[in-house]
């Protein structure tokens, strides 16, 4: 059973906007991934988004490609990101996970077998980039088996006949992106962000995340106003990675991970706190 | 073998899903969905408009050099002692390849939909210099992607775009070749696309381009049917081209599909060898996944990684295939076998000696397997290859191969 709902819901009583940091998973390497996690929670995630490495990651900028390259020179894989999952499990029962990926590595594994192993993982959702609502439903019915989410994407260019089928079909959360082009792009309008909102708010009452330009906690606490999540994930996966690559040291670079998300929160937090 | 296909299943393919049986498709971001509608409807609405398809005819008619002779290659049909072998002459268009049928026809596209820009990726560079003319002849923006590694292997065309008013860009992630070359141009597709209209140079790629890239290529196959008509009597026992994407092999064979008596042979890059590992031979030893838009074979591991593919023609050095050729594979109308590079290249020296024709090391692959076929043939038989690329863009490729210093000559 996803863990969004009730989170999502809990969030909305409170007044308050979740948080959610994106990380590549076996980046800079895989024994990495699992402290850096619990570390996020620690500093106020309330969701993490998992990027499962692919050697094409098409709608990523160059931060998030480099990522996707170092996990897949250590070995990492669909099979051993649900591995690291499972170990964040142990200690973790609340905080909702995402798998966030391609179709290719979902496709080889068979999406039967892959809801499945989502389940035995604990995951809550799926966001597959290139399985847009014409290609998802053979995947989706499976994931519904097990009552994991999938969540679906709303773009700048969506238009309002596709939300309303997007939004049928919808379940957890909208994902909106928040510009035309690539994650980590540098020209995030809010204006045109609050307006597209108030579009998908017509069609449905799912909570509604923003991602792709949000770097910072001025970034994030412009978005927060008008929606019920922000995304991070290239400033979050490139101060990581600038550290490591500087120390060689994991601890060092988690408590950077755990600092960005840390004041992204405060961000947050005072923006909406009226 | 004898093939037993109904001939009105061709033209049910692509479905409204773009797909080709199971394989095709829309598998791209969001982003980029409203985009593809766009073209699918404009598309949709023009293929069948009197003045569009005149425009169309036009062009390739004046500009391009339309028809394209079909040559029969008989000092070299002698030489082998079997089927007589004629060559579709797509290396005498206008750039000296096939690409140009299909960058007309996406250029008139753009040039309809009111694009102030255009975007291509390009491998050898054909298809590259193919879009830089278009793009020249309308006065668009033209910017090319294309792996570093490429540019490195195909200085002049690199040169060539550069005259033309296209910038090329570099792509340094991946591979540094044709896949991620397109990587880089979808990427670019998705943050420009209101006033950018993406070229894609084969049958690949998110619907509909798969469907109008053929459309537009099939020029070949239409013209071939009618020369061999004309010449002959009959139509060809066999017809053989290279396949990399497989926008030339479509174009050859998509209006003979029908017949069912014609055999027909796509012939992939086998690089050092398919049991090397070392190849571009996608749909002898691939298996299906999604790339690029489309579901199709790729080349990948178990994990669903992509792998490098090799081949010593740029061209042909992709590890995925368009879709329809996977689905002709799989209903068993086309057979796909393999050259390697030292078949591909004994090959490119052979014709050029005895035909005095130098073919692109792509369409040498086609040209080598054809060898081997033909001399299986009768002379009774006939086939045509598609000739589908000159190999001037390849001479330095070759020299360096056969150890010749160009400066000490």
């Amino acid at each position: 059973m996803s863990r969004l709902g009730p989170v999502f819901q809990r969030l909305r009583d409170e007044g308050r906007r979740a948080v959610i940091p994106y990380l590549v998973a076996g980046d800079p390497n895989e024994g990495l991934t699992v402290p850096l996690m619990h570390s996020l929670v620690e500093a106020g995630a309330d969701v993490i988004e998992v990027g499962v490495p692919f050697s094409d990651p098409m709608s990523e900028g160059p931060t998030i490609q480099k990522g996707h390259e170092r996990a897949l020179a250590g070995g990492t894989s669909l099979n051993s990101t649900l591995a690291l999952i499972a170990e964040f499990r142990q200690t973790d029962l609340e905080t909702p996970l995402i798998l966030m990926g391609y179709a290719n590595p979902l496709e080889r594994k068979g999406y039967a077998a892959v809801a499945d192993a989502c389940a035995e993982a604990g995951i809550d959702g799926l966001i597959t980039v290139d399985l847009p609502p014409e290609e998802v439903a053979v995947m989706n019915t499976e994931l519904q088996r097990h009552s994991i989410d999938n969540i679906f994407l709303i773009s700048p260019t969506t238009t309002e006949d596709r939300i309303i089928t997007i939004t049928e079909q919808a379940s957890g959360f909208i994902y909106y992106v928040a510009l035309k082009g690539v994650t980590g792009a540098g020209h995030l309008d809010t204006e045109a962000v609050e307006a597209h909102l108030a579009i998908i708010r017509q069609y449905t009452d799912l909570p509604v995340a923003v991602g792709f330009g949000i770097k910072d906690a001025q970034t994030a606490a412009r978005v927060a106003v008008c929606a019920d999540a922000v995304v991070v994930g290239s400033a979050l996966v490139d101060e990581i990675a600038a550290d490591f690559s500087e120390h060689q040291d994991d601890a060092r670079a988690i408590a950077i991970g755990g600092s960005l998300i840390s004041s992204i929160r405060k961000g947050v937090n005072l923006a909406t706190s009226n | 073998m004898t093939i037993d296909i109904n001939p009105e299943l061709y033209a049910q393919v692509p479905d409204a899903h773009g797909r080709f049986g199971v394989y095709g498709g829309k598998f791209v971001a969001e982003t980029l969905m409203a985009a593809l509608s766009e073209l699918e409807n404009l598309y949709n609405e023009l293929k069948d408009d009197p003045v569009f398809l005149r425009e169309f005819d036009l062009d390739l008619a004046h500009y391009v050099g339309r028809p394209s002779p079909l040559y029969e290659a008989a000092r070299w049909s002698d030489m082998i002692g079997g089927a007589r072998i004629f060559l579709k002459r797509e290396d005498l268009n206008h750039t000296g390849a096939h690409k140009i049928n299909n960058t007309i026809g996406q250029g008139l596209l753009a040039k309809y939909m009111g694009k102030k820009r255009v975007i291509a990726e390009t491998g050898a560079g054909q298809h590259g210099v193919a879009s830089a003319t278009v793009a020249a002849r309308l006065g668009l923006e033209c910017h090319v992607f294309m792996g570093e590694e490429d540019v490195r292997r195909q200085a002049l065309n690199v040169y060539r775009m550069k005259l033309l008013g296209a910038e090329v860009i570099p792509v340094s992630s991946g591979s540094k070749t044709l896949k991620d070359a397109m990587n880089e141009a979808l990427r670019d597709w998705v943050t420009n696309v209101d006033d950018t209209f993406y070229i894609i140079g084969t049958v690949a790629g998110p619907h509909p381009y798969p469907m109008l890239v053929r459309d537009f290529q099939s020029v070949i196959g239409r013209e071939a049917r009618s020369q061999s008509l004309a010449m002959t009597g009959k139509l060809p026992d066999a017809l053989v081209a290279c396949v990399g994407g497989g926008s030339n092999a479509i174009g050859l064979f998509h209006p003979f599909l029908g017949d069912n008596d014609v055999a027909m042979y796509g012939v992939e890059a086998g690089g050092k060898g398919v049991e090397t590992g070392e190849h571009a031979a996608v749909l002898s030893a691939g298996t299906p996944g999604v790339l690029h838009g489309n579901r199709t074979y790729l080349m990948q591991d178990d994990n669903g990684q992509i792998i490098e593919a090799h081949s010593i023609s740029a061209g042909l050095d992709y590890p995925g295939v368009g879709p329809e050729h996977s689905w002709l594979k799989d209903i068993g109308r086309v057979n796909y076998v393999s050259a390697t590079d030292t078949e591909a290249l004994a090959a490119f020296h052979r014709v050029t000696r005895v035909e005095g024709i130098m073919p692109a090391l792509e369409t040498a692959h086609a040209l080598a397997y054809a060898e081997k076929l033909a001399a299986e043939m009768t002379p009774d038989q006939h086939m045509i290859i598609n000739l589908s690329g000159r190999g001037d863009k390849d001479i330095l490729t070759v020299a360096e191969i056969d150890g010749i210093d160009l400066g000490a000559l």
